[in-house]
């Protein structure tokens, strides 16, 4: 059935259940040779799970798959690198301690005897490095470089392999709007040497500047292949959704009220003991939004962390509804309804070997009704579990199942939902859409509205200028740990704040 | 995605699971026996005697099996004394230590006061063994809790220290005869053996009571305690909060902190429970089996606790079990040096069985991996 066209992988009807779900139902998906395919569909749409069928991570229990023409059964992901198939995941696995070099060679070393020949080594990554425009720094560790650079090592690692067709598991989510400029021109250039890529994006504008071709899964079918010149974002979005999808947030002026948290000029350092928060001073009223906009990596994250237990303030004074919480536990500030949504969803915010159940009392297991003393009440636990999953959309087939078994933006809406429904006084909010789908953001950001008309005082952190600008009422700019300039909801000019979060407003503000 | 029946796959994957778990245990120990063979004709003697009399006697009879079990109840302790942090991310290696300051400390209550009746000096012999092995969990909990000091170092390092002040300096700081031990215990500090229930009041009354009339029996109080044990835990594990959130820390430090669990609150409240768990087995030791404390008398017990609890999987129920199963390696091994076997074959055995269960326990994660590729990740 191939042969005379020009695809290079064939995906025919391919299904995989799991126990409980048809993740993928009688799949096609067709990829050209040296196009960049994007794979978009809604959270739990299936698109994970078909290039784990791909990649030989997963059997399908049907389906028929060609590459270059020939019929291949994938076993592992073995067979798919000698292949020429090479995956990104979403979440690295590259080894923290090890080198650049060290991690790209890694299984597969070039040797000299016995010993492995780390200058061929460093040569080869730079050969592809350079070919490429792959920056990357071959001696330095891992731990020290930022995500956007262990990427492109994840990147190169697999064209070490020989990959010819790259799979890319929403690489932009973690990425600074820099650093997925960065990232597109990589793919061009890859594209350019003759790669194929499939790339899968919740960000439909990410799909109209860089793919030439889209599928689009929707409950695990696939329900469409188009070129990406013929259709608009809002198609896309429609047909992945069945439905129109408001972009736009509605939402009335806000009502501010009384100050519920108060920072006072604090100080906090990061892991490696540096300065990341240098004298951050700012208020947030009931029922108002306070969005910190900035480019990843300028304190946001300690300054999360300092406000919600988990990072001591060196200097520096925190209040809430007039008391002093500085450096108070995480457990105090969630007892005095303080809610948190974690930037790192799989490291912070779920236990992901618990059930969706115990997820979702994560922090608040201790609080009646689902504890008495020690004594946890596993049945009104499920009950609670199984009234978020309904109210908040969670695509899943039973609270008992594990988290790590949900999509990545189901797991998302699974933090969400328990912040939420805990109806917090403050809630700190940090990249609460990341990894989610365009319905699912509609979804989240009404509720955020919601919440704060109901009188909540809202924090709002996320690397999407775009979420900041539609959601808040106030804005002040993050800039290497200080806040650089503040703008109210009308004065608020995107090109202004632009410059500001890449510094280049600094000069001016000392200046006055 | 469309949902398909839910509950009841859930139910069935779990229940598949728990075969899965059971089958690998029998398989790992039958490849041990097989290997085991090797040894036994390199020694001359015929496997398949020595392998009767390892039936024979374990649970050859209703009195071997009631041995077994007596044998098991101190491993199923050191088997919970490693479970329980483990479910915490640590590895406690001190069961060995933990039992002997248990023992020593129920031994010398069990000396030392005289005069009491039963029902306070039992008790208070127990509670004073718990007490000790609950300190000796303490100190690594803490040193790792605030110190960040490697459990595995400083229970191996209070191992040695236990041996030290309890079998050198306690013993022959209060011995009185030329034997390696201390005095023994008192009538009263006696935990009640199986064989005296039939005489007992009240519990005398308990239809078929005599069956446990065997002279000589050793099995007591402790294997009861030990089930007990193992209902509370499992209920402790998966039913309330200090469960909860051992698991939480355990799988995910960082989430557990992030939902105001204190890792440290959580590792060394773990660790403290494992000593006094390992603690028991000691007062078992020393007030039903010996009736005193006396050098020797560890037996080891707290490392085959680590083999245990690998064995039942870290859960309560699979400990008792793999215990069980342990201490008929033990009991039995008696009877195959009774045949003629040399008692090295039998030591080696028993420790083939432990190599494989832990060997075993690797391929059966890369076979699942498999397995799982077909299901789930
Ligand atoms: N290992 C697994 N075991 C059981 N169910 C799974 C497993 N992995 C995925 N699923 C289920 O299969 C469905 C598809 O998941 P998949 O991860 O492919 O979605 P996705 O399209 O990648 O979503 P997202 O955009 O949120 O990452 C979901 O309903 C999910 O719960
Ligand atoms: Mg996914």
């Amino acid at each position: 059935m191939s042969g005379e066209n020009n695809y290079l992988l064939e995906m025919r009807g391919i299904t995989k259940i799991f126990p409980g779900v048809k993740a993928n139902d009688n799949v096609d998906l067709l990829v050209k040779k040296g196009e960049i395919h994007a794979l978009v569909g809604e959270n739990g749409a299936g698109k994970t799970t078909l290039m784990k069928v791909l990649y030989g991570l997963y059997d399908s229990d049907a389906g028929e798959i060609f590459y270059d023409g020939e019929k291949i059964n994938m076993t592992d992901p073995q067979q798919a690198i000698n292949l020429g198939i090479g995956m990104v995941h979403q979440h690295f696995k590259l080894i923290d301690t090890l080198t650049v070099t060290e991690n790209i060679i890694l299984g597969a070393e070039p040797r000299q005897g016995l010993a492995i020949n780390y200058d061929r080594a460093r040569e080869q990554v730079e050969e592809i490095s350079k070919k490429y425009g792959l920056k990357v720094d071959p001696d330095a560790k891992i731990q020290d470089i930022s995500v956007g650079m262990q990427q492109r090592v994840e990147i190169i690692k697999i064209l070490y392999r020989g990959a010819d067709l790259l799979i890319f598991d929403e690489p932009t989510a973690v990425l600074t709007p820099q650093e997925i400029d960065e990232l597109f021109e990589i793919f061009n250039s890859l594209r350019e040497q003759g790669k194929t890529l499939i790339f899968i994006t919740h960000k439909l504008k990410e799909v109209k500047t860089i793919s030439d071709r889209i599928t689009v899964l929707r409950d695990g079918k696939s329900v469409d292949c188009v070129e990406t010149s013929s259709v608009t974002e809002k198609d896309v979005a429609e047909l992945m959704v069945g439905r129109e999808v408001l972009f736009r947030v509605e939402k009335d002026k806000a009502k501010p009220g009384k100050e519920v948290l108060q920072v006072k000029n604090i100080h906090v350092r990061d892991n490696r003991g540096l300065k990341t928060v240098n004298g951050i001073s700012l208020n947030v009223k009931e029922g108002e939004i306070y969005g910190i906009a900035g480019v990843e990596g300028n304190g946001q994250t300690e300054l999360v962390e300092a406000l919600t237990g988990l990072r001591p303030v060196e200097e520096g004074q925190v209040f809430y509804q007039g008391e002093d919480i500085t450096n108070l536990s995480a457990r105090k500030l969630k007892d005095r309804k303080i809610g948190h949504i974690p930037e790192d969803r799989l490291r912070r915010g779920l236990v992901t070997n618990f059930t969706l159940s115990e997820n979702f009392i994560l922090g608040f297991h201790h609080q009646s009704p689902y504890s008495r003393s020690i004594f946890m009440d596993y049945k009104e636990i499920e009950e609670h579990a199984k009234s978020l999953i309904g109210d908040f959309d969670v695509r899943t087939s039973s609270h008992n199942n594990l988290a790590s078994k949900l999509s990545g933006g189901n797991q998302q809406k699974v933090i969400i939902a328990r912040e939420f429904i805990q109806e917090p006084k403050l809630l700190i909010a940090s990249q609460p859409t990341r990894g989610v789908d365009v319905g699912s953001i509609e979804f989240i950001h009404k509720q955020l509205i919601n919440k704060r008309d109901e009188g909540t005082a809202i924090l709002l952190v996320s690397a999407e200028l775009n979420e900041i600008l539609s959601l808040s009422d106030r804005i002040g700019v993050i800039y290497e740990g200080e806040i650089v300039d503040t703008f109210t909801a009308e004065e608020a000019d995107e090109r202004e704040i632009g410059r500001l979060m890449t510094g280049s407003g600094k000069e001016v503000k000392t200046g006055e | 995605m469309s949902d398909l029946q839910t509950t009841k796959t859930d139910t069935g994957s779990k229940f598949i699971n728990l075969l899965i778990e059971l089958g690998f245990a029998l398989f790992s120990i039958l490849v041990a026996l097989l290997v085991g063979t090797v040894f036994i004709l390199l020694a001359g003697e015929s496997p398949l005697d020595a392998y009767h009399a390892l039936y024979i006697g374990s649970i050859g009879s209703w009195r071997e099996f009631l041995n077994t079990l007596w044998r098991a109840t101190p491993l199923i302790f050191t088997g919970f004394a490693l479970a329980l942090p483990f479910k915490a991310g640590l590895f406690n290696i001190g069961g060995e230590g933990q039992l002997l300051v248990g023992g020593f400390a129920a031994g010398f209550v069990g000396f030392y006061f005289t005069g009491l009746p039963s029902i306070i000096h039992v008790p208070l012999a127990i509670l004073a063994a718990m007490a000790a092995g609950a300190i000796w969990g303490l100190i690594p909990g803490l040193l790792k809790a605030y110190k960040g000091a490697h459990e595995v170092i400083t229970t191996i390092m209070l191992n040695y220290i236990a041996i030290q002040l309890t079998i050198r300096y306690g013993i022959d700081r209060f011995r009185t005869g030329g034997r390696q031990a201390l005095p023994t215990i008192e009538e009263s500090a006696r935990l009640v053996r199986f064989v005296d229930m039939a005489e007992m009041p009240i519990i005398g009354q308990i239809p078929l009571i005599d069956v446990f009339a065997l002279p000589g029996l050793r099995l007591h109080l402790n294997f009861i305690l030990a089930l007990i044990s193992a209902a509370v835990l499992w209920y402790l594990l998966f039913k309330t909060t200090v469960g909860y959130e051992i698991r939480a820390v355990g799988f995910n430090s960082s989430a557990a902190e992030y939902g105001g669990i204190s890792s440290s609150k959580t590792i060394i409240l773990s660790m403290v429970i494992a000593g006094a768990l390992a603690g028991l087995a000691g007062a078992g030791e020393a007030l039903g089996t010996h009736h005193t404390f006396m050098s020797g008398m560890d037996a080891d017990l707290g490392f085959t606790g680590i083999a245990v609890a690998l064995l039942g999987r870290n859960h309560p129920f699979g400990i008792v079990l793999a215990g069980i199963l342990f201490g008929g390696l033990t009991q039995g091994g008696l009877e195959m040096q009774f045949v003629g076997i040399p008692s090295e074959i039998v030591t080696i055995i028993q420790a083939l069985v432990i190599f494989f269960v832990a060997g075993l326990q690797m391929l059966k994660w890369f076979l699942l991996k498999r397995r799982e590729k077909g299901e789930t990740e």
